[in-house]
């Protein structure tokens, strides 16, 4: 057991390096780099923005670069941010704090809502409830993140009710815990519900047609004909048979909360990790857009490895036969 | 509703949101770039059909906007009636993009003008704006999706054919791309561009990124299928009657993979729509003056247009029509091919 997850870990570590060689050389072969707008500045000389490049390491050869920045990585600074002046860990911690909190958060609302509606329409398949909660999820699938993340802001603007953007309230007389605490679970609402609604109607259409499949297996009659009560059947016979594709779902929706959420905050304000890559972007500040997106692989990379255990933990046929 | 005729309707329903895009120039009453400064942000035109004085009027028609006394709403000019008609000729375009033509499917008499979706901050009609714009982003959606779908067919094919050592390599490119979240590396690879470059570089980069992003999981689903397929009988009594290679390949392997390969199109053209519309909203893909559905949203960030102009939304409305029909289609599809298979 522990040599496979030894393996598995070894074997996300790789594709980690994979990705940062990938994303490094494409991000080099860019044809302008930080210092090019300030060419185009009279009052600053071409040999100052030629020093400067040498200073940043610049005139160098792309390997030299990368074994560079991998040093810089392995110092735990994942590089040199030239827009920030300082190292792109210190921009990046926070916000990959606010990222983890909104994600997770968005995660737990969003499994238990698709879970307890899906289960709900494989119970009524065919009822009307049924047929609507296809309808509806099927528009929500349709609408595209931003535009949810907008009428979420409209909602916000029209009753006055939520905060706009960011994370806390610009007030320096609150300062017990409580009402910070309140403070930020009201910056995190909209989000939240932006990125969970998000994600809803896929999770509750895989929920349905996992729940249909064990509903109708032989075992689930058997033992609706033992006379085992419908509450307990379904959550603990069904749900659990059930759990087997949904479990490596849920792996892949950890990851893919990951680039959900880069939009949901960018329309929202939310200070993660979004808006950071859309200026390292704009600025061409290579270092922060590759720690970005590094963080992020490792984010999916990390949800495929917890999905992977869980199933492990769960299947007993799995792990008769090993991951 | 029997089968034959929900693929009807579905089929109906997709050629009703694709062809006034195609033919933008044909059914946009005016060119997207044309400007009146004097009606910022004016209204959807309000259909009549009975005047001032009570008369029923069977060919309908609107009243110019004017700006109301104070200026800051607008109110219908209802001294004079401008007629709706259709097939009119106005503005020359390029139809097809080949020969030029003056002729509008629908359009009111001059000076008034008709505005299905009302207009923008800079008086462009907003509807003539969404039709062309969905040339631009349809088109994006299309080739992305040819792309994706051709280089990981084509990979998918060849790593589960031929195996071994390919196949390593492949699928270890493979499980790489999906490590990387998608977006993120529709970001990385954007910011390899310049920042402001010609429209159609950028929409032609644009294709390039998306199939470089989109290929992993096509080839990965591809691949699975030939795997599968090689071994069928059919398969192995074709090759013990000698046939070649690429006879197998072409004629009994090739298309076990073409249900799959267009419900996963049906699936790939939204998203590929949608990577646009993202990067174009974030100001990362085409730019003005040129629209695309991208960057007709992008003006719902300001404040006010978010708050007060609530035409503003229509585009993004066809936006949700257009991914339903398409999630209907892959549904529809998937269920075809399953009762056909089983």
């Amino acid at each position: 057991m522990i040599s496979k997850v030894a393996l598995r870990v070894f074997h996300s570590l790789l594709l980690l390096l994979g990705v940062s060689v990938f994303a490094f050389a494409l991000l080099s072969f860019a044809p302008g780099n930080f210092f090019d707008e300030l060419k185009m500045n009279p009052q600053i000389s071409p040999e100052t923005v030629a020093s400067l490049k040498v200073q940043y390491g610049l005139d160098q050869p792309l390997p030299v670069r990368y074994v560079r920045w991998a040093a810089s990585v392995a110092h735990g600074e994942f590089g040199y941010s030239m827009s920030y002046r300082r190292p792109v860990a210190s921009l990046l911690w926070w916000r990959a704090r606010n990222t983890l909190l909104l994600a997770t958060l968005a995660m737990l609302l969003a499994w238990t809502i698709a879970l307890c509606w899906g289960v709900l329409q494989a119970l009524h398949r065919g009822g009307w409830i049924d047929h609507s909660s296809r309808a509806l999820t099927a528009v929500l699938l349709a609408m595209p993140e931003l535009l949810i993340g907008l009428l979420l802001l409209l909602l916000a603007v029209r009753t006055g009710w939520f905060p706009t953007g960011g994370m806390t309230s610009i007030n320096p007389m609150n300062t017990g815990f409580s009402t910070k605490l309140w403070d930020i679970t009201i910056h995190l609402f909209l989000p939240v519900v932006a990125l969970a609604l998000g994600a809803i109607p896929v999770l509750v259409r895989h929920v349905r047609s996992a729940m249909i499949a064990v509903l109708e297996s032989p075992f689930i009659e058997a033992a609706r004909g033992h006379g085992i009560p419908r509450w307990r059947l379904i959550w603990r016979h069904a749900l659990p048979a059930a759990s087997n594709s949904l479990i490596s779902l849920l792996g892949f929706s950890i990851g893919a909360l990951g680039s959900l959420s880069l939009l949901t905050e960018i329309v929202l304000s939310w200070p993660g990790l979004g808006p950071l890559v859309l200026e390292g972007v704009l600025a061409r500040d290579i270092h922060v857009v590759m720690a970005t997106v590094m963080l992020s692989s490792l984010f999916l990379l990390v949800g495929n490895l917890f999905a992977d255990l869980l199933l492990y933990w769960a299947d007993p046929r799995i792990r008769a036969v090993g991951p | 509703m029997s089968n034959s005729r929900r693929t009807t309707l579905l089929i109906s329903l997709l050629v009703a949101l694709h062809l006034p895009v195609i033919l933008a120039g044909f059914f946009a009453p005016y060119d997207y770039a044309l400007q009146d400064r004097d009606l910022p942000f004016a209204p959807p035109s309000r259909l009549h059909f009975v005047d001032q004085t009570g008369a029923f009027h069977l060919r309908p028609f609107v009243y110019a906007w004017k700006q109301s006394p104070l200026g800051d709403a607008y109110e219908e000019d209802q001294t004079r009636m401008f007629n709706l008609r259709l097939f009119v000729t106005g503005a020359p375009y390029a139809a097809v993009g080949v020969w030029t033509s003056r002729l509008h499917l629908f359009g009111v008499e001059a000076p008034a003008r008709v505005f299905v979706f009302g207009t923008d901050g800079f008086g462009r009609d907003e509807f003539s704006r969404a039709l062309y714009g969905g040339r631009i982003s349809l088109l994006a959606g299309f080739l992305g999706a040819a792309v994706a779908l051709l280089a990981g067919g084509a990979l998918g094919i060849v790593a589960g054919y031929y195996g071994k050592w390919l196949d390593t390599v492949v699928m270890r490119l493979v499980e790489l791309f999906l490590a990387l979240p998608w977006l993120y590396l529709l970001f990385a690879v954007r910011a390899v561009l310049p920042l402001r470059i010609k429209t159609t570089d950028a929409f032609l980069l644009f294709i390039g990124v998306v199939g470089l992003v989109g290929w992993a999981r096509p080839a990965r689903l591809v691949r699975g299928l030939v795997l599968s397929a090689k071994e069928r009988n059919f398969v192995l009594a074709a090759r013990a009657m000698g046939a070649s290679e690429l006879h197998i390949l072409r004629w009994h392997v090739l298309p076990q993979t073409y249900r799959t390969i267009l419900t996963m199109a049906a699936l790939l053209v939204p998203q590929f729509i949608l990577a646009e519309v993202t990067l174009s909203f974030l100001g990362l893909g085409v730019g003005e003056p040129i629209p695309s559905w991208g960057n007709l949203l992008t003006e719902l960030q300001k404040y006010n247009v978010l708050v007060s102009y609530w035409w503003m939304y229509l585009p993004a409305v066809m936006l949700v029509v257009l991914f339903l029909a398409y999630y209907w289609a892959s549904e529809t599809l998937e269920e075809r091919f399953a009762t056909v298979s089983s």
